[in-house]
């Protein structure tokens, strides 16, 4: 900001060097602007506009005119409330397992590793060589009926032949947790690595045992990290469609399921809109109201 | 001022043949010290003498290789650091970031479960003089503030013995010099026996009792600062506190109370009672500040020639160069004797017995003195 000030009020013929210079944080911003007007700015209006449109009576499938109806938001909540609860559900159980499972091992990688540590983060990050469509479906081969965990369990007394986990909210939130998991890990992992021992060193001195240390210096100190990484996993995990698509039944389809189906099945584009506004809005009151509580502000 | 003085008796700090490995590497090497109870003492050393590893087994922070650790009748070898009533200040500080001020200082207090801390916390707070600052956090302060506060962190549970290591290294001169003076008076004030790790000379000398000067694992030699600096044993000693003349000599005689020793045709004086050794080759000791330019004396070199000079304030310092080309340091006081010299010219040095000292031959002359003094 000051460099643009000082660029423009320098204006006592400097020349045309001075001049080029004060465009350049423009031109820098340039392709990153354009971007964001063109797949972002332009589709939003244009997504806001389609969610209040209508079916003109006797029109073609697919035929829609602005008539500003916002009823359209009420409907469309309203028949699938379900859907609605059980992303936020799902979502929410995934990232507490993720966070439950990331913690140990960005704490592992970032105090115990050692000379281990790079590749137990490369190793954390390597799932996102293959496609994240191939990751799910071998869940689903993983959790099949005659897949490895469905036979060992079959092994053990409290369960009967009838158990199925694919198909199922278990297979589901699997899914979600394990997909997830990195992005859980890392920022976790980055807030614990930045703790300077000295400080969990002190916590001792003062006598801290080793636990009460964990809980009074190490966890406050990692809460930007726990913070970003839930935010990282939540946000993305409650408009997911994908593995309840595949891993899941007709029973457990989340909201980016019907946004899914609304919008190439059904074609059904205004319903499709409004659905994902209200799941943008929630999330996003959500986000907000968490990151208030929280307290850790200064990473927003 | 807070009466906050400590009056139990808690008995001496004592290590026993303490020895700490890393693998192969030594870091402290068979170490036998007391430390008086009440007193300020210091670790004087350059880095990876060891100092910081010992004062890190004191903590609890390390466990030594071998050898016994106890304070007054209690041995702490193997307690774990948060069962020992002994507290740091570390050398960045450590400050808990999350936490304000006065939550820091109540740290320790309320591990210990105690529940009313605001009286002493706010005694704590004003013994460092910083009262004003406990709401804030610890990123809202200068670095100086945030060292007083480590040291009221430590200081409010009235440790047996407080341990600081280098925690003035991160300050600029002029607030180490304060500071120096306020941990000197803080340490009166409450009586705690302090363990000051540093490696600056300077600091050792200001603040401490007794400096135990360490170099490789081992004490080279433990004593006042006077004593350390006017009679130092080792040749690691005399260059690592100040600056030290030491010329290569042979001894001529031992009688009455004098060792008469020779070095390229000159001969010169030191009381019995300062040589160290009964060796005949010896090092002469002198500091720079007791070399005068002149020739009356029993101890002279003729015809030396100046060959650097610079002036810093309070004195000038010259490097002048014997006859026979070895080169010494001289400080002349910027008061009404002084010379003025410029390089190229002839000058003779002379210096009183009294000021000299010997230490055996065997050792490097230049032992201590081109250390790093940064960490």
């Amino acid at each position: 900001m000051a460099f643009l000030h000082g660029a423009t009020k320098s204006k006592s013929g400097v020349g045309s060097a001075l001049k080029k210079r004060s465009l350049t944080p423009y031109l820098l911003l340039a392709p990153g602007l354009i971007w964001l007007i063109t797949f972002f700015v332009i589709p939003i209006f244009s997504l806001a506009s389609t969610s209040t449109m209508v079916r003109p009576q006797g029109a073609q499938i697919g035929t829609y005119v602005q008539e500003l109806r916002f009823a359209n938001y009420v409907d469309a909540f309203l028949a699938n409330q379900e859907q609605y609860v059980r992303s936020f559900l799902y979502a929410g159980i995934a990232t507490i397992l993720a966070l439950a499972i990331s913690y140990p091992l960005a704490y592992m990688i970032a105090f115990k590793a050692g000379k281990y540590r790079n590749i137990l983060l490369v190793l954390v990050v390597a799932p996102f060589f293959t496609s994240f469509l191939l990751r799910t479906v071998a869940w689903s081969q993983i959790l099949g009926d005659e897949g490895p965990v469905v036979t060992t369990l079959k092994l053990l007394p409290f369960f009967d032949d009838s158990i199925r986990l694919t198909a199922t909210p278990f297979a589901v939130v699997s899914g979600l947790t394990y997909n997830f998991l990195p992005f859980m890990t890392l920022p976790l992992y980055a807030s614990l690595e930045r703790i300077d021992p000295r400080t969990l060193e002190a916590s001792g001195d003062l006598y801290a045992s080793g636990f009460t240390t964990f809980r009074k210096v190490t966890v406050p100190l990692s809460m930007p990290g726990v913070v970003a990484g839930t935010l990282l996993t939540f946000i993305p995990a409650a408009g997911d469609y994908v593995n309840a698509a595949l891993l899941g039944n007709p029973s457990t389809k989340m909201i980016g399921n019907v946004i899914e189906s609304r919008f190439f099945a059904v074609v059904d584009y205004p319903t499709a809109a409004a659905l994902s506004f209200t799941l943008m809005a929630t999330i996003l009151i959500l986000v907000t109201l968490y990151i208030r509580k929280s307290g850790t502000d200064e990473l927003v | 001022m807070a009466k906050t003085k400590v009056s139990q008796d808690t008995g001496d700090l004592v290590l026993n043949r303490i020895s700490k490995y890393y693998g192969d590497f030594c870091a402290v090497d068979d170490l036998s010290l007391t430390i008086p109870d009440g007193s300020f003492f210091a670790l004087l050393g350059p880095s990876g003498c060891g100092k910081t590893t010992t004062l890190r087994m004191i903590a609890g922070l390390e466990e030594p290789t071998a050898g016994t650790i106890s304070i007054g009748e209690t041995d702490i070898t193997t307690q774990k650091s948060y069962r020992r009533n002994v507290n740091t200040v570390f050398q960045n500080y450590a400050l808990f970031p999350h936490l304000s001020i006065f939550e820091n200082i109540a740290f320790g207090l309320r591990r210990r479960g105690i529940k009313e801390v605001k009286d002493e916390v706010e005694k704590a707070l004003n013994l460092v003089e910083l009262g004003h600052l406990s709401e804030r956090k610890p990123g809202q302060l200068s670095g100086g503030q945030q060292q007083r506060i480590a040291v009221a962190r430590a200081i409010v549970n009235r440790p047996e013995v407080l341990l600081l290591d280098e925690p003035l290294g991160a300050l600029d001169l002029k607030l180490r010099r304060q500071m120096q003076i306020e941990l000197k008076r803080i340490q009166l004030e409450v009586g705690i026996t302090f363990i000051h790790v540093t490696h600056d000379q300077e600091e050792a000398m200001t603040m401490a009792d007794t400096i135990a000067v360490m170099n490789q694992g081992k004490i080279e030699q433990m004593g006042s600062a006077t004593e350390l600096y006017e009679a130092p044993k080792t040749a690691f000693v005399a260059n690592f506190l100040g600056q030290c003349n030491l010329i290569k000599v042979k001894v001529q005689s031992r009688s009455g109370g004098k060792v008469v020793v020779s070095a390229k045709g000159h001969t010169f004086e030191i009381p019995e009672s300062r040589v160290s050794s009964s060796n005949d080759a010896l090092l002469l000791g002198v500091r720079p500040e007791k070399l005068r330019l002149d020739d009356k004396g029993v101890n002279s070199i003729k015809e030396c020639v100046v060959t650097d000079r610079s002036f810093v304030g309070t004195s000038t310092q010259y490097l002048v160069r014997t006859p026979w080309d070895l080169e010494l340091v001289v400080f002349e006081q910027n008061d009404e004797g002084l010379h003025d010299l410029r390089v190229g010219d002839k000058v003779s040095l002379e210096w009183d017995s009294e000021h000299t000292f010997g230490l055996d031959g065997a050792q490097d002359v230049n032992a201590g003195a081109d250390l790093d003094d940064d960490e």
